[in-house]
């Protein structure tokens, strides 16, 4: 069994790319060179030398003594939080825009839930002097105040998603609308590891730093490369494909992925797509998401405006119905709580998101020897007031 | 011969109109196709409303959101449409995306299209390439005619497998753009128009997108087939609504 992409663009049955006709010239392009574009030494330093010296890597992987004597296991919090803007995003769009350069492109479009992903892409196209439209849904506008404050600071256009349920998937609708009507000079820079063949992979690629520095790091510290697990939440997937990555083929490293059950799963309010989900395509990609009996897309919730997106990466799915990874949904409150904790234990405040990823101690015990590696995807400042509310604080 | 094969040995400029299913009412799908038909209109395609409608613009997308609110499902579209041959003899097309399809079953909606007598489907985001190895066999068994997308961006290596795949007609789609009305076309569309035109495909082409009015139907129709209107006419019926559509109809082929 291979948990990697075929040359075909699945990963097992999801994947491939069901895209209209006028995004052909665009995706295939890309698809014959992203490989090769990677694989060049000078795009190699460039991208290592951004990562460096722009994002702040190799982010620490972080021993959590405290939290680790609370769960009786041994528990690394790989710090992603601690990157230039606060998440893993950065990683996918220094190596994006690294790649519209090399392909020519003059114009930058993203779509964006929380904001993460539109600063992320902001911050890059400020660093390199390139335009940059931000599709988000009117509705994330209103929620993310200080997130479109930033993007607008860094020189980007926001442009609300009015239509449909004006969040996420909308904007990624509103993002491919643009791309349809430039196909030519912008390059569509995906938030996660989504979308038409080659997105997931080549987005799981650039995350797959993380996974690398955590087995260097591992090393290091506990003399082996492996853990026992790795674990991150999942909204898209793209800081669990990077998590994973390196440990995919290696079954002795149990994967294990947390989702949003948001106020429950069979609640009618909730984003936990591989219960919920079924086969299906969204944003060009065959793979597991939320839709009626009628094959519509339908609106997912979570109190965490990064895990609302009612899909997972075809990578995902085909780790979920394969068994190779354990799958779990977290409630918001179970969340929220996990977040506190994280703050009261070991003076981290963590995105809301990476909250989920932490709450996987309600459903699974660890042994007292396991090596448990969490990815930290992202730092709570944006969240402060979701905190706020809901903590009375 | 399929309806459409028939129609297109017309020699004639063909006229097509798309509308949404369940629009403005949900039991406006079989009055708008009597009347298209009765205003003389060649062919029609009936579009399946979707949540997520990437290649359309404005005015398609939110004739979708009211149709789906309305009711509408691919069930409900079909069970509309059971009669529909009684009264109705024009080729009809069935226009969706792929996901309500892949619900539904391809094989188990195929069928039903035979049964019901739809002629053709239009499928945005489904591959050819997909629709080749998957697809096909099925399609040919209930003898339903598979369109085809090309655009101004499209190759002509493309084009060529794109015209070697096809067996009805191939969708111009007029410019790199999502569906809705432009002022008007202009030298590049022309040069697009020609260049496709010289290829002398084996399909003959219609051409969609951004067709409007009497001028737009005419360039677009120098050289191609015939022309697809969509959200003009949508836009039509939700200030007009659905009886009288000659009057939308006449003054484009008179
Ligand atoms: C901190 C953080 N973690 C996780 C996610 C979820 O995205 P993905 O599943 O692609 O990692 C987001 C998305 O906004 C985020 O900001």
């Amino acid at each position: 069994m291979s948990y990697n992409i075929n040359e075909k663009g699945y990963y097992g049955e999801f994947g491939g790319a069901y895209i209209p006709e006028m995004l052909y010239p665009n995706v295939e392009e890309l698809r014959q060179n992203y490989l090769k574009v990677m694989a060049e030494p000078s795009f190699q330093e460039e991208f290592n030398q951004l990562l460096k010296d722009y994002v702040g890597r190799p982010s620490p992987l972080y021993f959590a003594k405290r939290l680790s004597k609370k769960y009786k296991t041994k528990i690394y919090l790989k710090r992603e939080d601690l990157n230039h803007t606060g998440a893993h995003k950065v990683n996918n769009t220094i190596g994006q825009i690294l790649m519209a350069q090399r392909l020519g492109k003059k114009r930058i479009i993203a779509e964006t839930g929380a904001g993460q992903h539109g600063v992320a892409t902001a911050t890059v196209c400020a660093l390199m002097g390139m335009e940059c439209i931000v599709y988000m849904g009117e509705i994330d506008i209103a929620r993310q105040a200080p997130n479109v404050a930033r993007m607008k600071m860094l020189g980007a256009t926001v442009i609300p998603a009015l239509s449909g349920s004006r969040t996420l998937k909308d904007a990624t609708n509103e993002a491919i609308r643009d791309w349809i009507n430039n196909p030519v000079d912008t390059h569509y820079i995906i938030g996660s590891a989504i979308g038409p063949h080659p997105y997931p992979d080549m987005v799981t690629k650039f995350q797959s730093i993380i996974s690398e520095e955590i087995k260097s790091q591992l090393k290091e510290k506990e003399g082996t490369e492996n853990p026992d697990y790795v674990i991150a939440c999942i909204g898209g997937g793209s800081n669990a494909a990077g998590t994973y990555y390196h440990f995919l083929e290696n079954e002795d490293v149990g994967i294990i992925a947390v989702e949003a059950a948001g106020k429950g799963i069979h609640s009618g309010e909730s984003a936990a797509t591989s219960v919920l989900g079924k086969e299906g395509i969204i944003h060009g990609c065959k793979t597991l998401l939320m839709q009626t009996d009628d094959g519509q897309i339908t609106e997912p919730y979570s109190i965490s405006a990064g895990l609302d997106y009612p899909g997972v990466g075809p990578l995902h799915s085909h780790l979920y119905r394969t068994g190779r990874g354990e799958f779990y949904s977290a409630t918001d409150d179970e969340a929220m709580q996990a977040g506190l904790e994280l703050a009261k234990l070991e003076g981290i405040i963590p995105a809301i998101e990476t909250s989920h990823a932490l709450a996987v101690f309600n459903y699974k015990t660890f042994k007292p020897d396991d090596i448990v590696v969490i990815s930290l995807s992202g730092r709570g400042d944006k969240d402060l007031n979701n905190y706020i509310e809901y903590f009375n604080l | 011969m399929n309806r459409i094969q028939q129609k297109l040995h017309e020699h004639k400029k063909l006229l097509s109109i798309y509308f949404t299913a369940g629009y403005p009412t949900l039991n406006d799908t079989v009055t708008v196709i009597e009347n298209l038909e009765k205003a003389g209109v060649d062919m029609i395609e009936i579009g399946l409303p979707f949540s997520d409608p990437l290649a359309d613009g404005p005015t398609i997308q939110a004739s979708s959101t009211q149709a789906l609110k309305n009711g509408m499902t691919t069930t409900v579209l079909f069970e509309q449409l059971k009669d529909i041959r009684k009264t109705v003899t024009i080729p009809l097309i069935a226009m969706g995306y792929f996901n309500p399809m892949l619900q539904y079953g391809v094989e188990a909606f195929c069928a039903k299209c035979k049964e019901i007598g739809i002629d053709g489907l239009i499928i945005p985001d489904l591959p050819v390439d997909v629709y080749q190895e998957e697809y096909q066999t099925i399609f040919e068994k209930y003898g339903l005619i598979n369109v085809f997308l090309i655009t101004p961006q499209t190759s002509d290596e493309r084009i060529r497998f794109i015209d070697s795949v096809s067996n009805g007609f191939i969708y111009m789609v007029s410019s790199a753009s999502t569906t809705g009305a432009k002022s008007g076309f202009g030298n590049a569309q022309s040069n697009y128009f020609e260049r496709i035109a010289a290829m002398n495909l084996k399909n003959p082409q219609i051409v969609g997108f951004g067709i409007s009015n009497k001028q737009t139907f005419q360039q677009a129709t120098q050289q191609a087939r015939g022309a697809i209107i969509g959200s003009a006419f949508i836009k039509h019926i939700s200030t007009n609504g659905i009886a009288n559509l000659d009057q939308f109809v006449n003054p484009i082929i008179s």
